[in-house]
């Protein structure tokens, strides 16, 4: 196993608010790690840091080995995607053209659209289940949708690495597992916050963060236990085993 | 490839026929095969035997005011569609940002102070403007509210064209004679009047160089759908690109309105009349909104000499007169679509 995306000591201040605080930890190829937190705890500008789309205050970024700062805005987004938590439009585009944008890092100026791009726009629409969607007004989707939508977007960008904030946050139940699912059987490096722990104790691995600061890192039952759940949400949980395939569920209490 | 040519020769065959009418409708209206014949004439010495009063009228008045039109039209709705994708607002366009306003102080200050004269340095004034007004107009709207804020930017601009439009207006007094006065005053509103063969060949080249350079960044410009930080994952280098899109609409602006003053709402009725009709997609939004925007101005210049006998109402007053509905319309638009 080795990393594709890590970073060190990074921290991000804003107007002298510090939003995040000498946060390291490593991606390994291939897993899904969930990043968890109360509200507040950083987890969004964590994923904008690791995208290069917020300069850290200290600290660095790698992807592949190379520092994020010193690469182009191109090259990263052929290797890394990212899935905003309310990125909306008031343009009237369609769900095929949005998705199509997934292709921008791929394409220059003088090079044509192609029937690859399209078949790559169509499998990223079948892996999210919205293939039924592709001539609809983006306008005209359900909140879920939409984040289906920009799922099957950074898809379109065939990346290595994809980052996704909250992605769960406005969906049906249905829905809500099947992108971790569909999240997880993809050949792809994910990282992911989540707002719902028992959904996070499906990721292969926890990064729990307490304002702005990575208090525990690893497996989801190591990483959230009663006590950390206490010290960290603020919350009295215990586990419950599901009889009918021994997984563990959280059980919170007032 | 092939359905792309047709569409170009289309969108061409479409201007020239514009540009013909243009020309040919008038208090004096000149027949079309006329015009034809004069620009045969001039263009490839076909030697037809016409009355040189009308292929002077034809040549050195009609066609060129035609020609300027045009490129103004282009010009200002290619701004407009640059503005309304970078700034993800849909009532972006040069003059109700102050653009406009800026560029017509920065052109009176080279006029009237005598830095130098001549189109050029007319121009360079007018760019110098249109920057500033452009960063005062964005860095208002930033210091007063969110910057996404689709109001905030707007209030923003009418407090920056009424700045503008006052620090033109004290040069005028201060400086200008009163001949001098008028003829600025009636140039501030838009005028198509006066415009000669060396106006052609520096609005021209400047709508074209627009057009390209758009058309180069259009996937850019695509991938700021979904605002800024998705256009950066997306591969986009946003400051750069900013700068460089909208610098570029500051100069178009700047150059249109150094020949012909500032004419409104161009640049935001004939973008979102484009996107109607074709969508959202930059390959084909700008070079449509580049065409009607030329067909617009031509026809409005067209209405503006001829809807009163024998008086010109400035070409401004006629595009506000359609524009300002438009304006309307797309306010009320926005409120019902949430």
């Amino acid at each position: 196993m080795s990393s594709v995306l890590s970073c060190s000591d990074l921290s991000f201040k804003v107007r002298g608010a510090e939003l995040l605080n000498g946060v390291s930890l490593e991606v390994q190829r291939g897993e899904t790690l969930g990043i968890v937190g109360p509200n507040g705890s950083g987890k969004s500008t964590l994923l904008k840091l690791l995208a290069g789309l917020r300069e850290p205050s200290a600290g660095e970024v790698l992807l592949d080995g190379q520092r994020l700062g010193k690469m182009a805005r191109r090259s990263i987004a052929q290797k890394l995607a990212v899935v905003e938590q309310q990125a909306d439009t008031d343009d009237g585009i369609r769900v095929f053209d949005a998705v199509a944008l997934g292709r921008t890092p791929w394409l220059s100026a003088l090079q044509p659209w192609s029937a690859a791009d399209d078949a790559i726009v169509e499998q990223a629409l079948t892996d999210v289940d919205a293939m039924h969607l592709r001539t609809r007004l983006w306008r005209s989707l359900s909140g879920g949708e939409r984040q289906r939508v920009h799922i099957a977007r950074a898809l379109a960008q065939r990346p290595q690495i994809l980052l996704l904030d909250e992605p769960a946050n406005h969906r049906d139940i249905q829905h809500q597992l099947t992108i971790l699912n569909v999240v997880q059987a993809l050949p792809v490096t994910t990282l992911i916050a989540l707002h719902d722990l028992n959904q996070a104790l499906k990721c292969d691995r926890l990064a729990v963060l307490e304002r702005g600061r990575l208090v525990a890192l690893g497996a989801p039952l190591e990483v959230l236990t009663p006590q950390r759940l206490q010290d960290t949400f603020g919350v009295r949980a215990h586990y419950l085993t599901d009889p009918f395939d021994g997984a563990q569920i959280l059980r919170f209490h007032s | 490839m092939k359905a792309s040519l047709i569409r170009t020769l289309v969108a061409l065959a479409t201007l020239l026929i514009a540009v013909v009418a243009g020309v040919a409708i008038g208090e004096t209206s000149i027949e079309p095969g006329v015009v034809v014949q004069v620009l045969a004439n001039k263009l490839w010495n076909a030697g037809y035997a016409l009355d040189p009063i009308d292929e002077g009228i034809v040549w050195n008045y009609r066609l060129t005011r035609a020609l300027v039109a045009a490129a103004c039209g282009a010009g200002l709705a290619t701004c407009g569609v640059i503005l309304q994708s970078l700034l993800r607002n849909p009532l972006a366009d040069p003059y109700l940002l102050g653009i406009s306003a800026g560029a017509s102080t920065g052109a009176v200050m080279v006029a009237l102070l005598g830095v130098g004269a001549g189109m050029i340095s007319l121009s360079v004034g007018a760019f110098a403007g249109a920057v500033t007004a452009f960063v005062l107009v964005i860095l208002l709207a930033r210091v007063s509210g969110s910057a996404s804020g689709t109001g905030q930017i707007i209030l923003a601009g009418i407090a920056g064209s009424q700045l503008f439009n006052a620090l033109t207006a004290f040069l005028i007094t201060r400086s200008a004679s009163s001949e001098q006065a008028r003829g600025i005053m009636f140039w501030l509103l838009g005028n198509l009047g006066g415009v000669r063969w060396p106006s052609v060949w520096l609005a021209v080249p400047v709508a074209v160089l627009g057009l390209v350079v758009c058309l180069w960044h259009r996937r850019a410009l695509d991938a700021f759908t979904f605002g800024a930080d998705s256009a950066a994952s997306l591969g986009i280098p946003v400051r750069q690109v900013q700068i460089l899109l909208i610098g570029c609409a500051a100069l178009v602006t700047a150059v249109m309105v150094s020949i012909v003053g500032s004419i409104g709402f161009v640049g935001l009725v004939i973008p979102h009349a484009a996107r109607l009709l074709l969508g959202t997609g930059h390959a084909r939004l700008l070079p449509a909104s580049a065409l009607g925007g030329a067909v617009f101005l031509i026809a409005a210049d067209v209405l503006s000499r001829t809807l009163i006998k024998g008086q010109v109402i400035p070409v401004g007053v006629i595009t506000a007169l359609v524009g300002a509905p438009v304006f309307a319309l797309i306010l009320v638009g926005r409120r019902s679509a949430r």
